[in-house]
């Protein structure tokens, strides 16, 4: 880890005003990723900006609830209102991490984690993402945690955050504050496709700052939840996960779905495609399976981690029967 | 900078890159911690801030000037083990002992999360009053301290031992997101 100066500015702007002096500055949440990345020298910000002791509170409306990027995940994940109106988002930070690191982890960190593909971490790979041109070992390498959708040449790496997949899901936007001044941005732009610069993971401006996630009003979200497939059963990355929300009319036919996939993208995977093939049909199990076909259409597997494609459908039709109960199923 | 740790101030010259566990054991010597991994996979380096299991391996120290840091010496009231050390002993918690500091700090923490009534991952209800401290829900809550022996038997036996099994716990979690 090379040296970095510290500081703990008292504002969201003072933060943003420090960072732009500074040409390698990085925004300092709860550090759970980000320190391990500088001790990897993945990351060699020589200016950390501690911004975990700003944006620290869960604002609750009828309408929508805005959650401060610097609330941790545990008191997310914690609070009332969310484990009411929108379970799922409680289930997805429940299934991520272990407690301690839940206690640390930000929201805004959270959402800016980086990938875990070891060959990223390794500095003896190759690496698109790290060093940009110099290749992909993963393609040809040890690849069952890879991704199956969106993927390119250059990068089969996945996003790792459970969290942000039900916020995919729940149509979250996050709120920017940059030098330009305020701007917001739906969850699901905020993280890229790899395409020939796996490198450029969001699109965050220079020195911009998430300073909060609303929340939208969404009733259906209160018949939610998160389902995670993993190699063990606490304390581990996805394989894949999903991040489903049903609304289903009292003649069984689907009024509204919503659908987020992890563990399978460069970014949390909205199905949209699955979404609006469900959308107005009886909730059934065929059509949970007719859309997830839909859904993984372009799915391409690698060496190890063909399985996913299967997994996925399965794992998309079983957290929809779940929400749908046994007896319409 | 200024710290608080087991009850006891500390002012220090510290480089900004020092972790919170590097504090505590190499330059304050409070070796009962331990570093397993350094990089949160293993729960080893278990401390509580404010009453709130953290792992100190991914912990800058300069982030935690005066907060209320305890470590397993904290633990220890006038040369009288802490219950939960004492049931590790009386249920074989352990074999080699390098991750008991934590797996005690970490159960500590996880005992206060009950009941503020944070919910776990098997929760079935989160909408739900209560929370019951079942076989399973202690495993999954404990699952971010590895045990490379195999003790987690004894070491599940220990907390409920200490922590009576099937109690109820308050869900209302009365801290707002404002620390």
């Amino acid at each position: 880890m090379i040296a970095f100066d510290y500081t703990r500015p008292a504002s969201a702007s003072e933060a943003i005003a420090i960072a732009a002096k500074q040409a390698h500055a990085k925004y300092l949440g709860g550090g759970t990723n980000l320190i391990d990345l500088m001790r990897e020298t993945i990351e060699e910000p020589t200016a950390l900006v501690d911004v975990s002791t700003l944006s620290n509170t869960i604002d609750v409306r009828d309408d929508r609830i805005l959650i401060g990027a610097g609330v941790k995940n545990t008191a997310v994940a914690a609070h009332r209102a969310i484990r009411e109106r929108y379970p799922m988002l409680a289930r997805a930070i429940l299934a991520g991490a272990s407690a301690q690191i839940r206690n640390m982890a930000s929201v805004g960190g959270n959402i800016l984690q980086r990938t875990r593909c070891t060959y990223f971490y390794d500095d003896a790979a190759h690496c698109n993402k790290r060093w940009p041109g110099t290749g992909c070992d993963a393609r040809d390498g040890f690849n069952r945690n890879h991704a199956i959708l969106g993927a390119s040449p250059a990068c089969v790496a996945t996003h790792p955050s459970d969290m942000c997949v039900a916020l995919a899901a729940l149509d979250a936007t996050v709120h920017l504050r940059g030098v330009d001044g305020d701007r917001t941005m739906k969850l699901i732009d905020l993280h890229r496709l790899p395409g020939g610069r796996p490198d450029i993971e969001t699109e965050l401006r220079q020195g911009e700052l998430i300073t909060a996630v609303e929340l939208p009003s969404l009733p259906s979200a209160a018949r939610s939840t998160y389902r995670k497939v993993r190699d063990r059963s606490s304390y581990a990355f996805a394989l894949v996960s999903v991040a489903a929300a049903l609304d289903v009319d009292d003649a069984g036919h689907i009024r509204d779905v919503r659908l987020a996939l992890g563990g399978i993208a460069h970014k949390p995977w909205r199905a949209f495609a699955a979404e609006a093939a469900l959308r107005g049909t009886p909730a059934t199990q065929p059509n949970f399976r007719d859309a997830a076909e839909i859904e993984l259409k372009d799915a391409a597997g690698l060496r190890d981690n063909t399985f996913k494609i299967e997994l996925a459908k399965r794992t998309i039709v079983a957290t929809l029967s779940e929400l749908n109960g046994r007896d319409r199923s | 900078m200024h710290f608080i740790i087991n009850g006891q101030n500390h002012a220090l010259d510290l480089d900004s890159r020092t972790s919170l566990l590097d504090l505590v054991r190499d330059h304050l010597l409070l070796t009962g911690t331990k570093k397993g991994c350094n990089q949160g996979a293993c729960g080893a380096c278990t401390v509580l801030v404010d009453g709130e299991r953290i792992n100190s391996c991914l912990a800058l120290a300069v982030q935690y000037q005066d907060r209320t840091i305890t470590t397993i010496e904290g633990l220890v009231s006038a040369n009288a083990l802490h219950p939960l050390q004492q049931a590790f002993i009386e249920h074989d918690g352990f074999q080699c002992g390098y991750c008991t500091p934590g797996q005690i700090c970490s159960a500590i923490g996880m005992m206060a999360e009950m009941e503020h009534g944070v919910p776990s991952a098997i929760t079935a209800d989160l909408a739900g009053e209560t929370v019951q401290l079942t076989h399973d829900e202690l495993r999954e809550r404990m699952s971010g301290n590895l045990c490379r022996c195999g003790a987690h038997n004894g070491i599940i036996q220990a907390i409920q031992d200490s922590f009576a099994e099937g109690g109820d716990f308050k869900t209302n979690y009365p801290k707002e997101a404002a620390e």
